[in-house]
């Protein structure tokens, strides 16, 4: 009856030819993200420090573990940021390239942030998805073993399993992302428990649907919008987080070193008259933390279902 | 010089796709004491007229033109001056009167806030006009009300505490939007006959916006027909509804169905196969109640011991006010919720207690439509996903050209665009979505479909289209159909048989015309009687039945035995029997009508 009469191939082809192409939830959204000025800007702005961070390394004329020995016997002067010596932004205490460090560092604040973010949004979003819509017994024990674990104060949780398991990019990852997908589950569950009462999903069970690909086909999508919100607005707090350990000296170790690493440096010799110790790191610190928020604060204007 | 006088009203929006005009150029005028009824479909600007009119508009809305009460301009003045007239000398009512009821002030303060501002009284005189009202509006143990949140009240209760707080000034214009769309039909009745009261009483002259031709024909003397912001006809509601003049009128009252129509529901062979058999299905849920350690669980019973069969290519029709159980049984029949006991049986095996997995490929023949057109479809999916999804699940083989062919014939059938395939269902219109639901209900051609208020959210021309698809579809594919609607006059124009729902049993079961022409059971004719037929003259000689007292909680066990008070005081556990009163005519056992109507509320 179907795809053997003329008839309904030239249907089929009519149909495609014709076809309006609907504007789904997510053009929307992403319409009014862009024409969000502020949210824009930052984007832009991130995009300038995501750009230096693998340009950089191409224009600098010393790498960021070699000792400029010179500079170092006297960083207030011969250590200052100018084009002359190479050392654009200075040099650190050690004598030390600032501007290589300061590349380096950012790259693994980036990163800390995305990825700490990143496996809060998997392991959360999966464990909020699988308690929020079986229900009953097991979404009470599942959230509260959440519950216990969000009573014990995440900095807390971050630096035993540093100090325990030895201060290595892999642990600190392990480390940020243990505590960052507790709050994302609940955020989820309380999503799906909302959503699996929606007619929709009556509609797919009785269209015969299985229960996880209910899941998966009807569920998630509709869940993504506020999970990308809740992630874009973890980036920042991830690279807060690291920094306020680096800065207590448990973070990332020696070579390797964060934002808040150089900060706590920077922060130690300021009264010694080398300020852009302190100010390079700040600076692309406290840029990346605000354009995230406004990034994150444009996604949730654009994606929040209680604006349409 | 007329009460409440409308010249030239223009409204309109500024939005992000520019100007819209939603009220374009309306005049008209109430006289004092009368009742003018404004009818039009959704989006015709009924109600913007008057939000207007009150300085309800929100901030991108402009009005011009002239509104005057008693001589006073209204439009577009101070909020002081406004809030001095509204209130004391027009007041509204609203569609849902728990939105429009402050949640956590008690009956009593909200009163004594009207009263406060309008007329000086508060503390105990404010109280006192406010029980005199709630007296007048007949609110049973008036007293007790005082005290109570709006959330303790029933929607008919809480419309008329609505009531209440607008005639508190004694206003002269009352405005009601759509004041009984929500209610229940027994209880839209004595809302209307309430409003007609005070209309004679307290001489107030009433606006009432509605969709329902019914209850113009019931209240109005003068109609305005409204569409796209203009009035299409405007006249006394005697020539409007005998003799209308504008096509649009027309269509308005012959799209909607009546309860005294002359049409025959659709045949069925008379040796058409027995498809589907309930057998005592109840569903109960347990309810806590109570807090702490005195907490227990009381047994809701949304369905309790119903039984019926259906034939191949028959509709049974179900009615019953909300809270009656018909959702949860369509949904019990479906398996969706499992039943606590009893036997749905589907073409001669048992689906209760079956596994997922072997109910799933029984779902291929049974299919469900509905109320919420836009809710019953995933927002991020096109609607050509949506429709295509049961045959994803029950014709994996299907290539994805073939699925598409076969999509969009579906959407042909069902009178869809076919180049609307990539939208989304926020991009249509409620009937279109509502032609979605159906068409991915009728992708694999079921044999059963279950329509669950499938038109009533949906205005009256539109729902009569989707009926007229709904029988098409049935004379093509042959299915049979359970059609659920709280609307008594749906239900007539598409059943076979019928049966009447109440507090989850059935109390009235029986072929179409037997049960409309002679409903036995006083439940039956209490609705049938509250059921406004769009005819004015036939309308005022109308008699109504109206049974004392409001519909009883479910979670009361002496709720099912309203209509057989005489059994309360010797066995209140009795559960009345159905009896087949004649060949396929079952009623409840009741008391006589007389000794029903003679017990006091």
């Amino acid at each position: 009856m179907f795809g053997s009469s003329k008839k309904t191939i030239e249907l089929a082809e009519a149909v495609n030819e014709q076809a309006v192409v609907g504007r789904s939830l997510w053009r929307d959204a992403y319409d009014r993200f862009t024409s969000n000025k502020a949210a824009m800007v930052c984007v832009a702005t991130l995009g300038c420090i995501v750009l230096f961070t693998l340009a950089g390394p191409f224009f600098a004329v010393w790498d960021n573990e070699t000792i400029d020995w010179t500079a170092m016997g006297d960083v207030r002067g011969l250590g200052a940021p100018s084009v002359e010596s190479g050392h654009f932004f200075g040099v650190d205490d050690l004598g030390r390239d600032l501007y290589s460090r300061v590349i380096q560092a950012t790259t693994t604040s980036l990163l800390v942030g995305l990825i700490g973010a990143a496996m809060a949004l998997i392991v959360g979003t999966l464990y909020g998805i699988v308690a929020g819509y079986l229900g009953g017994r097991i979404d009470g024990l599942m959230m509260r073993f959440v519950d216990i674990l969000l009573a014990i104060p995440s900095t807390l949780v971050i630096i035993l399993l540093l100090v325990v398991a030895g201060r290595s990019f892999i642990m600190l990852f392990v480390a940020l992302g243990a505590v960052s997908w507790l709050s994302m589950a609940r955020i989820v569950r309380g999503q799906t428990l909302t959503l699996k009462n929606r007619d929709f999903i009556e509609a797919a069970r009785a269209a015969g649907v299985g229960e996880f690909t209910i899941m998966i086909r009807h569920i998630l999508p509709n869940l993504l919008g506020v999970v990308i919100v809740y992630a874009s607005l973890l980036v920042p707090e991830m690279i807060l987080a690291e920094s306020f350990i680096s800065f207590l000296g448990l973070g990332i170790s020696e070579p390797y070193t964060s934002l808040g690493a150089l900060i706590a440096e920077g922060a130690g010799t300021m009264a010694y008259g080398t300020l852009w110790q302190l100010l390079f790191p700040l600076f692309f610190y406290v840029t990346i933390i605000i354009t995230m928020f406004f990034i994150g604060d444009g996604l949730r204007d654009a994606l929040d279902p209680k604006d349409r | 010089m007329a009460l409440f006088s409308v010249r030239d009203l223009n409204v309109s929006f500024t939005t992000q796709d520019g100007m819209i005009d939603a009220v374009k150029g309306v005049s008209f005028d109430i006289e004092a004491g009368d009742c003018l009824g404004i009818v039009g479909e959704s989006g015709s600007g009924k109600s913007q007229t008057f939000m207007a009119a009150m300085g309800l508009m929100p901030k991108n809305g402009l009005a011009t033109g002239s509104v005057q009460l008693m001589g006073r301009e209204m439009l577009n003045v101070s909020i002081p001056e406004l809030n001095s007239l509204r209130g004391r000398d027009i007041s509204m009512i609203f569609q849902d009167p728990l939105t429009a009821l402050t949640p956590h002030l008690k009956i009593v303060n909200q009163m004594e806030e009207v009263l406060r501002s309008h007329q000086g009284l508060s503390g105990r005189d404010a109280e006192k006009v406010a029980l005199g009202w709630l007296d007048k509006v007949q609110i049973p143990e008036a007293k007790r009300r005082l005290d109570q949140y709006p959330h303790e009240l029933s929607g008919g209760m809480r419309q008329r505490v609505m009531i209440a707080m607008a005639m508190l000034c004694n206003p002269k214009v009352l405005i009601a939007d759509e004041p009984t769309t929500a209610l229940d039909v027994t209880v839209q009745a004595e809302i209307l006959d309430l409003m007609v009261g005070l209309q004679k009483e307290e001489g107030t002259a009433i606006a009432l916006i509605t969709h329902d031709m019914g209850v113009v024909a019931r209240m109005c003397r003068d109609v305005h027909v409204m569409r796209h912001g203009e009035f299409v006809e405007s006249g006394s509601v005697d020539e409007i509804f005998s003799a209308p003049k504008k096509d649009y009128t027309k269509s308005l009252l012959t799209a909607m169905p009546r309860l005294d129509s002359d049409d025959a529901p659709h045949a069925v062979a008379a040796d058409a196969e027995t498809l589907l058999n309930v057998d005592d299905v109840m569903v109960h849920f347990p309810i806590k109640q109570g807090r702490g350690l005195f907490s227990g669980t009381v047994l809701l019973k949304a369905v309790n011991g119903v039984s019926f069969d259906l034939r191949a290519g028959e509709t049974l029709g179900v009615v019953g006010e909300s809270g009656c159980g018909k959702s949860t049984l369509a949904r019990a029949v479906l398996q969706l919720i499992p039943p606590t006991a009893g036997a749905v049986t589907w073409l001669g095996q048992d689906l209760v207690g079956l596994t997922s997995h072997a109910l799933k490929s029984r779902r291929k023949d049974l299919q469900i439509v509905f109320q919420d057109p836009l809710a019953s479809l995933d927002p991020r999916m096109t609607i050509s996903a949506s429709i295509a999804e049961p045959l994803r699940t029950f014709r994996p083989e299907l290539t994805l050209a073939e699925r598409k062919i076969e999509v969009a014939e579906m959407m042909e059938r069902v009178g869809l665009d076919a180049r609307m395939v990539n939208r989304y269902p926020h991009e249509l219109s409620g009937g279109q979505n509502q032609r979605v639901g159906i068409a991915r209900a009728m992708i694999n051609r079921p044999k059963l479909v279950i329509c669950d208020e499938a038109v009533s959210a949906l205005d009256v021309s539109i729902q009569a289209q989707i009926l007229m698809l709904l029988k098409g579809l049935q004379d093509d594919i042959g299915m049979a159909m359970i059609f659920i609607s709280h609307d008594l006059s749906v239900v007539r124009a598409v059943s076979n048989r019928v049966m009447v729902l109440y507090l989850g049993r059935v109390v009235e079961m029986a072929d179409r015309d037997a049960l409309y022409d002679e409903p036995r059971h006083p439940y039956t004719k209490s609705l049938i009687s509250a059921v406004p037929i769009p005819d004015p003259h036939l309308e005022r000689t109308r008699q109504r039945l109206r049974i004392p007292g409001e519909l009883p909680s479910p979670l009361d066990p002496k709720a099912a035995l309203r209509f057989i008070p005489s059994r309360l005081t010797s066995d209140a556990a009795y559960q009345p029997r159905l009896k087949e009163v004649s060949s396929g005519h079952f009623v409840e056992e009741h008391d006589p009508l007389e000794t029903l109507l003679d017990r006091p509320a």
